[in-house]
């Protein structure tokens, strides 16, 4: 079986002549070796000329060519097409990244994704000495260090993938956060500080990711952002960086709970997180408390659960940890 | 079939806020006649949040709990998605990183215990699917739950990252296979499809077929392999009512009579805040939400104190 008749519903839609966005069917034969790509070209070349999409390298570099394909992100040029026939069967339904940002067809405005991309220095600040006598030279450590992180191609795949840029406008988004890290941990660069305290605001930092992982899954240089997110989180800590907030002191409310019963005491550490805030959560408590969830009374008497051979826990604790909120 | 028997990893939240969660567990076990063993010795997971605070502290926490499993010589088997996700990525990170993991040895040598990578872990859901087998729970229904469309709720941290679930939420391998696994630069060595064969992120089947065994409709809906939002619930609940309304909206819309979940903290989220996302999204939400064991013990004909429904913050008592 080296060919398939595969079903291309493609998304048309073109921001200056048309109200709503409408879907056009393309039937045609697919062989084994074709790409997405070469399927969006196919289209345009045999059968709609006024078809739009970017592309530019055909080499899985330049980011231009990102698209939706059964929901599912992907770049055109570095993507099988067989495999997702396999994957979703013989009709692929492709889409722009972000629908509700499409300009032509499968092009959208990625003004946000830049924005933000900017919003963190993505780039080495330092002072250097323009005109060096000896190289900088990196350590492989200092190299693996990166985690692939300087793999990225801004191609917009994990930031039009990731649920938090849907719904909140201000969050930065995994490709940002990165970058962030990439460069934070670059030994030639001096803005590390200020990059971790972009990235730890309440409302567009790391705090506010809901650890889908829907960004490692979609990325195609495996950059892996939520990695990138986790060694963000802990470089605040670590560079005292990190204010006292409700999102900081519920992940260090962990350790306080955990030392006390080897189990999180679910509802210390909404009271610990949340301060005065608590009062906000009052109708949920109420309603566990009907459903016999939670007793009342618990609280007062600390029927907590505990883990047996705590104290190897508690000294674990001791002897392991690093960081300090 | 040889006698099934798993170390429990329970977390925290079978412990406490829902306590339904580990009771229809162990009915399911008892009925199937799979033998479970409490880990008792063990501590939280971290629950995604400590490991941003201190990662190697979760690294330690998160190896002794394995230790534990390994001592017994048992395979261990989590009923959190959140808390499979955690124990896993742990141990990908031992077993394929030798210097962290002597790290890791070295703490763990004060109190006594050692990490190996002996012991294999995986979700209930998978060892109910791939141990037991669909074809012998479909026997043991005895309550067929024919009159429900039920919209299956996978759950992010069962489905990704993928290139760290293909390789421990599979049928249990051989003695010999396991803790020679690929570690997270696997994420650039295996192919697409090799990620996808047991549970693809994209088009999940599992808990479907598992619906389907017990004789119930499952429902299709697009939002059922997407976030509830629970890990941003204090810091940002807009965003955990967004996503978590949207789903219950989508399952609803697609005349779901009750939605199921493999992820205890999914069950909470979207259990106890229905009325505050309705109130978000400007509609109203009811929707029972069900764990998945307490879905299987309802079809297996368990007990109402063991299947808990009276637990269920959105009223669920009337499935009986
Ligand atoms: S893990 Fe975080 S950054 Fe990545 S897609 Fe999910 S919410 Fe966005
Ligand atoms: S991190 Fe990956 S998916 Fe995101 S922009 Fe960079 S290359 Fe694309
Ligand atoms: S609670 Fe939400 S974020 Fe956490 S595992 Fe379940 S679906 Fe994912
Ligand atoms: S065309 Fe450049 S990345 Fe695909």
């Amino acid at each position: 079986m080296s060919k398939k008749t595969v079903t291309i519903k493609a998304f048309r839609f073109n921001a200056e002549t048309d109200y709503l966005p409408y879907y056009k069917k393309y039937e045609m034969e697919v062989g084994k070796d074709e790409l997405i790509l070469d399927l969006l070209n196919r289209i345009k070349w045999e059968h709609d000329g006024s078809f739009s999409y970017r592309r530019s390298c055909r080499h899985g570099i330049c980011g231009a060519c990102g698209i939706k394909v059964n929901g599912k992100a992907t770049l055109a040029c570095k993507q099988n097409a067989m495999d997702l026939v396999e994957l979703f069967g013989d009709e692929l339904v492709f889409e722009p990244q972000s629908q509700k940002r499409a300009v032509k067809d499968m092009i959208i405005d990625k003004g946000d994704f830049w924005e933000k991309h900017a919003a963190v220095k993505p780039f080495v600040e330092a002072d250097v000495d323009p005109h060096p006598t000896s190289e900088t030279i990196m350590s492989k450590e200092q190299v693996e260090n990166f985690l692939d992180a300087d793999y990225c191609i801004q191609c917009g795949a994990c930031h039009y993938a990731c649920p938090v840029i849907e719904v909140n406008e201000d969050y930065l988004g995994p490709a940002a956060f990165a970058a962030a890290y990439r460069f934070t941990v670059d030994p030639r660069d001096d803005a590390g500080k200020e990059r971790l305290e972009t990235t730890a605001e309440l409302g567009s930092g790391v705090w506010d990711c809901v650890k889908c992982f829907e960004c490692a899954e979609a990325c195609p240089k495996d950059v892996n952002p939520i990695e990138k997110i986790t060694k963000l989180h802990n470089m605040q800590f670590e560079q005292g960086v990190a204010k006292r907030n409700v999102a900081t002191k519920h992940a260090e409310g962990f350790v306080r709970s955990i030392k006390k019963f080897g189990y999180l005491d679910e509802q210390d550490i909404v009271l610990y997180s949340e301060g005065l805030g608590v009062v906000k959560h009052l109708s949920e408590a109420f309603k566990m408390i009907k459903a016999g969830k939670v007793h009342p009374f618990d609280i007062a008497k600390k029927k907590m659960p505990r883990s047996k051979n705590l104290d190897e826990i508690q000294k674990l604790i001791e002897i392991s940890q690093k960081n300090e909120l | 079939m040889s006698q099934l028997k798993y170390a429990l990893y329970t977390g925290c939240t079978a412990r406490e806020s829902t306590p339904e969660l580990l009771s229809s567990t162990l009915a399911v076990a008892k009925k199937l006649g799979i033998e479970i063993v409490l880990l008792d010795e063990a501590s939280c997971c971290g629950a995604s949040h400590l490991q941003d605070f201190d990662e190697f502290l979760s690294l330690v926490l998160n190896a002794r709990n394995i230790c534990y499993a390994e001592k017994l010589g048992l395979p261990m088997i989590t009923i959190c998605n959140t808390c499979q996700l955690n124990t896993v990525m742990t141990k990908e990170r031992l077993d394929n990183d030798p210097e962290m993991k002597a790290k890791v040895n070295e703490k763990l040598a004060e109190v006594g215990l050692e990490y190996k990578g002996t012991s294999s872990v995986r979700h209930f859901l998978y060892a109910l699917i791939d141990d037991y087998g669909l074809e012998n729970i479909k026997e043991k229904v005895e309550v067929p739950l024919s009159h429900f469309n039920i919209a299956p709720f996978y759950g992010c941290h069962n489905l990704r990252p993928s290139h760290i679930h293909y390789k421990h939420n599979t049928p249990l391998a051989p003695d010999s296979e396991i803790g020679e696994g690929g570690g997270e630069s696997s994420i650039q060595e295996v192919e697409l499809m090799e990620k996808y064969t047991h549970e693809s992120p994209y088009t999940p089947t599992s808990l479907d077929s598992l619906i389907e065994a017990l004789e119930g409709k499952s429902v299709d809906y697009e939002s059922k392999n997407k976030c509830c939002g629970f890990h941003v619930d204090l810091q940002a609940p807009e965003t955990s009512n967004a996503l978590s309304g949207t789903a219950l909206l989508d399952a609803i819309d697609n005349n779901a009579d009750l939605m199921v979940t493999p992820c205890p903290l999914c069950q909470l989220n979207m259990d106890l805040k229905q009325e505050s996302a309705g109130k978000q999204l400007g509609r109203d939400i009811e929707l029972p939400v069900l764990h998945m064991p307490q879905m299987v013990a309802l079809a297996l004909g368990c007990s109402k104190e063991e299947i808990g429904l009276k637990f269920n913050v959105t009223k669920a008592t009337d499935l009986m």
